[in-house]
């Protein structure tokens, strides 16, 4: 109970920075006009595919599939580029300000105020999203989109982002300069998403390493409406992974001084 | 209150802290003195459990530090060197933030937080954020912080660095205030604090503790002869040779010298006044007696003397060295 109380104490006191900064605004702007881009290039596909299909006999036009899935999959490149900004300045800050003592002072385990910080995140991320919520609200109103798979597709997305996030934590807590934090993290978010670009020259096992390692090839699943355990699987367990990291990066740092 | 035992911390191959070991009683107030860089700020880190000791133990309020952290932090109180606001918190949101994390329950968290603001009088600033303070509110704020949860320990490390002498002044009369209630460790490098706040003072140089007392057992300690400043008017004799026959001098040496007024400093020993004999012989002899007064080693020269003993073992000894000053076992602490 009081764990759970440490937690929502630090997750709340980052939202609160993000929100009481201007990052907070800057990243959900930015990524509500790269998102309302590809959402409307995308319909217009859509509607000038359909209505061509409408002239010719027992078409199919599934929103789901030929629309949603394909703004789903260009969320998660932006948000790729995006979540650098979110989680570059959490540990890195408090680092260089000297907060930190507070935090590492007070009677809080490591891995309460790594969760906390965790949850923080998914705060403002989960706020981006809800922008694009009100984009799939338009499909509703005047269209007949699925919605399984729309709730489907953002599980993915929330998954996909947790991955995001708990790496950038890890990164995060190795530095003190949250520019490095930032472009470092971009960089391996890059790096996780192309690792499978040369699994078609590799060997059978060594593709299926990679292409199991990619983190945007498990999405592609999510984004068609389907949720395999094989992914939630993968997601929870890089999660995981991530913040198990982060908690033995701040605990080296703490006998290193 | 605090034990401090055989702590060592090394980074790497840098020793900041070399066995030390100290104790502060329940209700105290331990100064921890020495210049920049003498491993006070890392002894502090340890005790509130900021980072492990290398080897040795710290135990605070009954709660090891490292094996029971947790407990040992509800009951500490930290104000770091640089006191750890966030910026964009107004310094009401702050302290509430703190006082989450640091355990008060929420029913007591709006009186702890009045009440805080008010003791450490920044309850004029409480809508401003942090980012904007004074650098005399910013440590007030840290204060607070360190205020909150109502520990038994407050450590601070130099709670009065930055701050005005009208600030200074009124920090230290609100950590006085919290003596008895409050068991404190304050580190600091100005001696003048030292000897108004504390009740007892470490001093500690290159990581090892050198001295364990009373500002005045130290003062007292250190002067191993009573030395007094004599200013007479000799009438062009010298009255040297006169003030050495004295009994108890064991040395008279000249310090400065004016028409009409020459300045002696005369060393006797121990635990002996012999002012009313000098003032007699001068009277005796007819010449003019201007000044006898007393010279007591300040604590900057103790401090000066104790630090420089330590690290310049293999200089040229000092011409008349004074008593030498062991460092305390911990045993000779209680």
């Amino acid at each position: 109970m009081n764990s759970v109380r440490n937690v929502l104490a630090i997750a709340g006191k980052e939202l609160r920075s993000y929100f009481a900064s201007p990052i907070a605004y800057v990243i959900i702007g930015l990524f509500a006009l790269l998102f309302s881009r590809f959402f409307y290039a995308y319909l217009m596909v859509f509607v000038q595919r359909s209505s061509g299909m409408m002239g010719m006999q027992g078409g199919t036009n599934n929103i789901n599939q030929e629309m949603i899935r394909y703004v789903l999959m260009n969320s998660a490149v932006i948000i790729l580029f995006v979540m650098p900004m979110i989680t570059m300045r959490t540990y890195a800050e408090e680092k260089r300000s000297g907060t930190i003592e507070l935090l590492l002072t007070s009677p809080l385990t490591d891995l309460e105020i790594i969760i906390g910080k965790f949850v923080g995140a998914m705060g403002l991320y989960c706020a981006m999203l809800s922008v694009t919520v009100l984009y799939m609200a338009i499909l509703f109103i005047y269209g007949n989109p699925e919605w399984r798979p729309v709730v489907a597709g953002y599980l993915g997305l929330l998954l996909l982002g947790g991955c995001f996030i708990s790496v950038g934590l890890l990164i995060s807590s190795l530095t003190k300069n949250q520019i490095v934090a930032g472009v470092i993290t971009f960089a391996v978010f890059l790096m996780l998403w192309i690792i499978n670009w040369s699994a078609d020259q590799a060997g059978p096992t060594m593709r299926a390493v990679l292409n199991h390692l990619s983190i945007i090839d498990h999405f592609d699943d999510f984004s068609r409406g389907i949720i395999d355990t094989k992914h939630v699987v993968y997601y929870l367990s890089f999660i995981t992974f991530g913040l198990f990291l982060t908690a033995k990066s701040v605990d080296s740092e703490r006998w290193r001084g | 209150m605090i034990e401090v035992e055989h702590i060592t911390k090394r980074y790497g191959r840098v020793t900041a802290v070399d066995d030390v070991s100290f104790r502060v009683e329940r209700g105290e107030i331990l100064g921890f003195l020495g210049p920049n860089g003498a491993g006070k700020t890392t002894t502090m880190r340890i005790l509130t459990g900021y980072m492990p000791p290398t080897d040795g133990r710290a135990t605070v309020a009954g709660f090891d530090v490292f094996t029971n952290p947790v407990e040992a932090k509800r009951r500490t109180g930290y104000l770091p060197e640089t006191p750890p606001l966030y910026p964009d918190m107004t310094v009401r949101e702050y302290l509430d933030f703190v006082a989450r994390i640091k355990g008060v329950p929420p029913k007591e968290q709006k009186d702890r937080v009045t009440a805080v603001m008010k003791r450490t009088r920044i309850d004029d600033v409480t809508d401003k954020h942090c980012a904007k303070l004074s650098k005399g509110y910013r440590q007030r704020v840290g204060l607070a912080q360190a205020l909150i949860h109502n520990p038994e320990v407050l450590i601070l490390d130099e709670p009065t660095a930055g701050l005005d002498p009208k600030q200074i002044i009124e920090t230290r009369d609100l950590i006085r205030g919290l003596a008895g209630d409050h068991t404190i460790v304050l580190s600091t490098h100005i001696l003048p604090e030292v000897a108004q706040t504390c009740q007892r003072v470490v001093i500690i140089n290159k990581g090892r503790v050198v001295a364990v007392d009373t500002p005045e057992g130290l003062t007292a300690r250190l002067q191993g002869a009573e030395t007094l400043y004599v200013q007479i008017d000799a009438m062009g004799a010298q009255p040297a040779p006169v003030l050495e026959k004295i009994a108890g001098v064991t040395r008279v040496a000249a310090s400065d010298h004016r028409a009409g007024a020459d300045g002696f400093e005369v060393e006797s020993a121990r635990g002996r006044d012999i002012r009313r004999e000098i003032a007699r012989t001068v009277v005796n002899n007819g010449w003019g007696l201007l000044e006898l007064r007393p010279m007591r080693m300040s604590l900057e020269e103790i401090f000066l003397q104790v630090t420089t003993e330590e690290s310049a073992p293999q200089a040229a000894p000092p011409p008349e060295p004074a008593a030498p000053l062991q460092p305390e076992t911990p045993e000779g602490v209680q």
